[in-house]
């Protein structure tokens, strides 16, 4: 008892070590990251070589040689095509882009009227934030709002011809705007009816089932340019003689018909991981069939694949470039009309406008899949395996 | 009092409401989506036929054989204006199977070194393959094209100016201009002798095989197949007497004549649906790989096998398994997508298909074939697949 203090053990802690010398430093770093082996020696030394190749030339396109301002084409051009560049000149035209940026936004939407556009957008944003923040309250009344409300209000706004508004009609809309259009109601329209799609499939009625597996299997066989184009060729034919029908609206249900199929297989990929006990449990509980889809299996399916539906979006939003094919100005396709336009015609009008529409489209789809990622932790209730 | 029990009525079975009998409710509602199909068919085919009538369009796959009147830049097979508007729709059709096929080997050749190259514990390697990755992911695959096509090919000098590659190549706004190889009097034994060598690998594959499990002893498979299979057709090049020359593109004043050319609208989708798809590809790599568990790789560590053989022989199978379902999904993205051909004017399926709707007007009969090849390219691919598939799959007990 005396001594449960011994002089030969260290009554207080001592400090961490520092890691060696090896492990800390910048050599250290690069000897295990660049140059562990010969082999990792040369593909590092490759890698440079590569780098050392392109990246001074991309800069010197995109910044040091870019011209920035201007009004027409003499300041994209050199001497020899008829602008005020040295020969040999090549960097990127943002003078053309930010000449011509509006355009690229609304399209050819009448310029005294874009305060309707704007103030869309304005609504959208409003909407659809709180929405995406996890922990503001009201989700269903907003969600309503954004999906129910904000649509009918939308296309008041944006078609008019009521309220005292002048009517824009939709061959007037492009750029960006329709772009957004297109993804929006594709997106709202293609998560309930994949939802119903991939609840028929999994049906155990064998006609219900079969039109199901029909729809599906065909949508998803052909490619969307193939679906867009029907849509264009054969609605008018499918109507009673006379009715007309918009070509915005052949494009918004091609790309929606399209989407809901490729929705309908995510969504089913989820219904098929959910454990038949949590569907049996649920029986026993007395609940009613759709009771039990929309409080017990369909929320953990969904769940599963958040990152399968935001692909799906993903893809949908790249997709809805394709309706330039079927003649409509959206935002890619409204860049590529410049590229005739006599004002801007330069060798580097084209690549300026499709590394402009690159960055665009990137930022989106880029942003849409961290936030995928982001609701992924966030509702990661610590079942995964 | 039992003769109370006695008349009384038997207890009966509670009966409830027939809305609540799931299978009457089955049948209804299964009858009502028949009627509802029906009723829409029919009042759809009315339209149609109301429609048709208005516009005197005849229907029927008669039109086939007319004359087409347009011309195609590309063809695989002899093909004129004067030709058929059938022809020109084969034509079609095989462009989009040679833009598939050789865009599915090289975005799987890609593919796999970017996947395998996020992989790397080299930080710079990895770092430079999701830049790629991503980039690519991000960005539409119409975009792509239009990138190589508007902004990187049309920007190439004129013809006259065409830059001179190596072995006598030659690259212009026109496209890329080679030495076309021209096969003389006897030719047609190589790719006989191709076709038996390919017969042969097989048969020693099996061979091998066999003794393997017999012997336990290991030949050079890959090694000597190859040899075979290369081999025997050049024993038969040599022997048929170099029946090659080849057809020199010649500088003139204002264009180069002679040679063979393959088309900017062809490299431009080739290029742009192979480095699309590679993105996703190298994705689908990376999972599988990452999907065999680390105990699978310590065990083979443990057993002695070296790294290159453990991947061989361990991982690589696994991951197959893993890997197979979502690439076929990718290929048969990259044959739908060859349809994006048509936005620069490249002849394939779809847009050889719809030159010959607007020409013709016969929406109906031109969407029905469409339709059923482009169903058929995707029930073939998955089919196969699925086969190849079930090869794989782990039997489990």
């Amino acid at each position: 008892m005396a001594d449960d203090k011994l002089s030969y053990v260290r009554g207080e802690m001592i400090a961490a070590e520092q890691p060696p010398v090896s492990n800390r430093s910048v050599a250290g770093w690069l000897r295990t990251n660049l140059l562990a082996t010969p082999k990792d020696v040369v593909l590092t030394i490759l890698a440079l070589a590569l780098l050392a190749f392109t990246l001074p030339a991309i800069i010197n396109w995109l910044i040091v040689q870019a011209s920035w301002v201007g009004s027409d084409r003499s300041v994209c051009a050199t001497i020899a095509q008829g602008g005020i560049q040295p020969d040999g000149w090549k960097g990127a035209c943002w003078a053309f882009v930010h000449d011509r940026f509006q355009q690229f936004i609304f399209g050819r939407y009448p310029i005294d009227e874009r305060w309707r556009v704007m103030l869309v957008g304005a609504l959208f944003v409003v909407l659809l934030v709180p929405l995406m923040i996890p922990k503001l309250p009201h989700k269903t009344i907003n969600a309503i709002l954004l999906f129910v409300v904000f649509p009918v209000v939308a296309f008041f706004l944006l078609h008019g011809g009521y309220f005292g508004l002048p009517r824009v009609d939709t061959p007037l809309w492009g750029g960006m705007m329709v772009t957004l259009i297109l993804s929006f109601v594709g997106i709202a329209v293609s998560f309930p009816v994949g939802i119903l799609l991939a609840l028929g499939r999994r049906s155990h009625m064998p006609i219900v089932k079969m039109f199901c597996v029909l729809f599906i299997e065909v949508i998803r066989g052909v490619p969307l340019i193939m679906v867009l184009f029907m849509a264009n060729v054969m609605l008018p034919l499918f109507l009673p003689v006379g009715w007309t029908i918009d070509n915005f609206l052949r494009a918004v249900v091609g790309v929606a018909l399209f989407a809901s199929a490729y929705m309908a297989e995510v969504i089913r990929g989820g219904l098929q991981a959910i454990p038949k006990g949590q569907s049996e449990g649920a029986d026993s509980l007395g609940l009613s069939y759709w009771q039990k889809m929309r409080l017990i299996v369909l929320p953990q399916a969904i769940k599963v694949v958040i990152p399968g539906i935001v692909n799906t979006f993903i893809g949908l939003f790249k997709d809805t470039s394709l309706v330039a094919i079927i003649g409509m100005y959206d935002l890619l396709n409204i860049i590529r009309l410049n590229f005739a336009d006599t004002t801007w015609i330069t060798p580097m009008t084209p690549l300026t406008g499709l590394v402009t529409a690159a960055i665009i489209y990137w930022i989106f789809c880029f942003g849409m899949s961290r936030y995928s990622a982001f609701m992924e932790r966030h509702l990661d209730t610590g079942h995964k395996r | 009092m039992t003769d109370n029990a006695v008349t009384a009525p038997p207890p009966k079975r509670e009966t409830t409401s027939l809305i609540y009998d799931p299978k009457v409710r089955s049948i209804f509602f299964q009858v009502l989506t028949v009627v509802v199909i029906i009723v829409s068919v029919m009042w759809i085919a009315h339209n149609v036929s109301s429609n048709l009538a208005r516009s005197n369009t005849a229907s029927g796959y008669g039109f086939l054989n007319g004359r087409s009147g347009f011309d195609i830049g590309q063809s695989l097979i002899a093909y004129s204006s004067d030709s058929t508007y059938g022809r020109a729709i084969l034509v079609g059709f095989l462009n989009t199977l040679l833009i598939a096929v050789t865009g599915i080997i090289t975005a799987t050749i890609v593919g796999f070194i970017i996947g395998i190259g996020r992989l790397s514990k080299n930080w710079l390697i990895a770092k430079l393959c999701t830049v790629y990755v991503e980039v690519f992911r991000n960005i539409p695959p119409l975009l792509v094209i239009f990138f190589w096509y508007s902004g990187v090919l049309a920007i190439l000098p004129q013809p006259r100016d065409a830059i001179h590659g190596p072995l006598s190549t030659f690259l212009s706004n026109r496209g890329l201009t080679f030495p076309y190889p021209m096969w003389g009097e006897g030719a047609s034994a190589i790719p006989i002798a191709f076709l038996v060598a390919i017969v042969l690998a097989i048969v020693f594959g099996f061979w091998q095989k066999k003794r393997q499990m017999a012997t336990g002893k290991q030949l050079p498979t890959g090694w000597i197949c190859a040899a075979i299979i290369i081999g025997l057709p050049l024993i038969a090049f040599i022997a048929a007497g170099s029946p090659l020359t080849f057809d020199y593109p010649i500088e003139g004043r204002f264009n180069l004549s002679g040679g063979g050319t393959i088309r900017p609208e062809f490299v431009a989708l080739y290029l742009a649906l192979s480095l699309y798809t590679a993105a996703f590809i190298a994705e689908i790599i990376r999972a599988g790989i990452k999907g065999v568990g680390k105990g699978q790789t310590e065990a083979a560590a443990a057993l002695g096998l070296q790294p290159s053989k453990t991947t061989q022989l361990v991982v690589v199978p696994q991951a197959f398994r893993i890997i197979i379902p979502p690439l076929t999904s990718q290929y048969l993205n990259l044959t739908k997508n060859s349809s994006l051909g048509v936005a620069i004017g490249f002849p394939e399926l779809f847009s050889t298909g719809s030159t010959t709707l607007n020409q013709t007007g016969q929406a109906i009969e031109m969407i029905s074939i469409m339709l059923t090849i482009y169903l058929t390219i995707s029930i073939v691919t998955s089919l196969f697949m699925n086969w190849f598939n079930a090869k794989m799959a782990l039997v489990e007990r």
